[in-house]
């Protein structure tokens, strides 16, 4: 099912959660709506959902405007934070309630429910648990259930809401594979929301990554990563590094020092800020184009070294990335210059 | 993941520091101070009210509660519980639904009219009702003209009964709800289920334990309830009488095994109500924890 949020904007209380939002979800596809605490990523999948009702705007499910129907009459499946099982029935009870609450016709035989719960229990492998209590499930296991739960209804659109996040992080990675595992034998519209940005990289055919209740970016993984569209996607997705600049005759100054680089087409004489990732640079042995720093702080950090260093005369600070055995970082100065960068306008 | 790991919510006990802990005979003495007053003020009592009541054996205490005017007492008495526990467990449940799950103008001094009858001395509620329902009251006119006995009469126990029991499921239920949050009942909405239907089986079996503690509660005092239906109930005989008001009749006729008979009756109800609290408290006291106070 293809779903398509159109220009929504949500207030809570007249404070503006969301503002103007438009996405196109694809059918089947695995989505991640990414972003900090407080970038409206949840609002977002709860008025997919229906929990919240828009302020303006309209959300279509295929070619029918959901935004005016209930959440019952949806049909989506919602994975909770916490899961929000029903504790007080036994996993198949919790997993079977979608089907026992239908109405006449439309109700599977108690039998059929009870056949579809253990089916379900074969698909996120925890076959045998069917008498247990949520209580009496670990974690990983209740997320499952819930997962689940949610699909026994066969709904049109999955919705998962921060689903691994109370998880610890070995479980977590374990439970990511075999969600996307799951995606891709059912193929179910899958959106879901995380804060994590490696969850959302590995695991989501495209991410959204969003920021006080604005949508920054849209794209596929390398996509997000590699050519980043604004200084926030740069600094919430991987590490990145910045350093102001100077745009004039076409080339990139630092300090009345070129750097080697030349501007993009169109890019406006003045102050910029230049992006780039601390890992993608090259380095240099002395240079008249490159940026070079005084080494002020040199940390050893997993498989690389991370170099601070003191640029021009502002002594402006910039980390890069350096392979631990590479001779410079044994110096006191080092030169380099980014490989893949972006020029943002000085905010 | 084959061999689950299993996590029970045990309640959380604190131990005993050592730098917390005092010496030996301050011990003793907080300890032998706290047995010594409930020993004076609770135990006591209890004793001779069953002393009295089988002063004269155990055939006198029979006959006592086979007077026709002690069985009315007590007919009337199941009554009155019988009628306002179920209202005020309605009126409690939907009340904390209310404040728990909704944001609405008007909340907080909702909230606080719960508390009322806790604040507000019985006699007084006895009495707003006979300035209501009274002859010379707000709606005495209007009531007589339809044939409508309110005060002095059932109709008016049942009332002041309600009045002032209304408070302890309502009280027990909003923390409690508060607590669960409205993710399982968005949880059940989202899988198809109707308002009802999220209620009987979702928000219901969540609260159960603390509503029987409340209807226990609500019920041991609908029961003992004297003072508010003390000024309704007018003290007629076989009437309009119900246990409490009964035995200060008895005891002041010096019908002293006739009144501790009845009285050890209400005793009992309360020793009952303790043992199935303490009974609730311990196996599901995770459950009611948050709900202290009164």
């Amino acid at each position: 099912m293809e779903v398509r949020v159109v220009n929504v904007r949500k207030e809570f209380e007249r404070f503006p959660a969301l503002h103007d939002v438009s996405l196109d979800i694809r059918s089947g596809e695995l989505i991640a709506l990414l972003g900090p605490s407080g970038s409206g990523k949840t609002t977002l999948l709860r008025l997919i959902a229906g929990l919240e009702r828009p302020t303006k705007g309209a959300i279509f499910f295929g070619e029918e405007d959901a935004s005016q129907k209930s959440i019952q009459e949806r049909n989506v499946g919602f994975v909770f934070q916490h899961y929000a099982l029903f504790r007080h029935m036994t996993v198949a009870d919790n997993i079977g309630f979608g089907l026992k609450v239908r109405h006449g016709a439309a109700r599977p035989s108690a039998q059929e429910i009870r056949r579809r719960a253990s089916e379900l229990l074969d698909l996120v492998q925890l076959s045998g648990l069917e008498k247990r209590y949520p209580a009496q499930l670990s974690g990983g296991q209740r997320q499952r259930v819930a997962l689940a739960r949610a699909m026994a209804i066969e709904p049109k659109v999955l919705l998962l809401d921060e689903p691994f996040g109370a998880l610890d992080a070995q479980v977590r990675r374990e439970l990511r594979r075999w969600l996307r595992e799951i995606h891709d034998a059912t193929g179910h519209t899958t959106v879901f929301v995380t804060h994590d940005q490696e969850e959302a990289l590995e695991l989501a055919d495209r991410v959204v990554v969003m920021s006080q209740g604005r949508i920054e970016q849209v794209g596929s993984a390398d996509e997000i990563y590699d050519i980043p569209n604004s200084p926030f996607v740069y600094n919430f997705v991987g590490e990145s590094s910045s350093l102001p600049v100077k745009v004039e005759d076409g080339q990139l100054w630092i300090a009345d020092r070129p750097i080697g680089l030349s501007a993009p087409q169109g890019a406006p004489s003045g102050q910029a800020l230049l992006y780039f990732r601390p890992h993608d640079v090259e380095l240099l042995d002395g240079c008249s184009g490159c940026i070079a720093g005084t080494v002020a702080a040199s940390r050893r950090v997993a498989g690389t070294r991370r170099v601070e260093l003191e640029v021009g005369g502002e002594r402006q600070r910039v980390e890069i990335e350096l392979p631990v055995d590479h001779p410079a970082a044994q110096k006191s100065r080092v030169a380099f210059r980014p490989r893949r960068w972006k020029l943002f306008p000085a905010s | 993941m084959a061999d689950p790991e299993i996590k029970s919510y045990e309640p959380y006990h604190e131990s005993q520091s050592a730098a917390v802990t005092e010496s030996r005979p301050v011990r003793i003495v907080a300890m032998a101070v706290a047995f010594a007053f409930l020993a004076i003020f609770l135990l006591l009592p209890l004793i001779v009210v069953f002393n009295e009541a089988f002063a004269k054996g155990a055939s006198a205490y029979s006959e006592a509660l086979a007077n026709p005017d002690t069985r009315s007492a007590i007919r009337l008495t199941l009554l009155v519980a019988a009628i306002s526990v179920p209202l005020n467990a309605v009126f409690g449940i939907s009340a904390a639904w209310a404040i728990a799950k909704f944001e609405f103008r008007g909340k907080a001094f909702l909230t606080t009219l719960i508390d009322l009858p806790f604040s507000v001395s019985p006699v007084i509620s006895g009495l707003v009702y006979v300035l209501l329902f009274g002859a010379q009251g707000l709606l005495g006119e209007w009531l007589k003209a339809h044939g409508i006995q309110i005060l002095f009469a059932v109709p008016g126990i049942v009332l002041a009964t309600v009045f002032v029991t209304f408070p302890f499921v309502a009280r027990e239920l909003i923390p409690l709800m508060q607590e669960q949050g409205n993710g399982d009942e968005e949880a059940a909405l989202s899988l198809g289920a109707s308002g009802w239907q999220t209620f009987r089986y979702v928000t219901l079996p969540n609260v159960k334990w603390g509503l029987l503690y409340g209807v226990l509660l609500c019920n041991a005092r609908a029961m003992g309830e004297f003072g508010a239906v003390s000024v309704v109930s007018g003290h007629i005989r076989g009437l309009t009488n119900t246990m409490p008001l009964h035995v200060e009749i008895l005891y002041n006729e010096y019908n002293a095994v006739g009144a501790f008979a009845v009285a050890s009756l209400l005793a009992g109800l309360a020793l009952v109500t303790l043992v199935l609290k303490t009974l609730l408290e311990m196996r599901y006291g995770a459950e009611i924890a948050a709900t202290r106070g009164h």
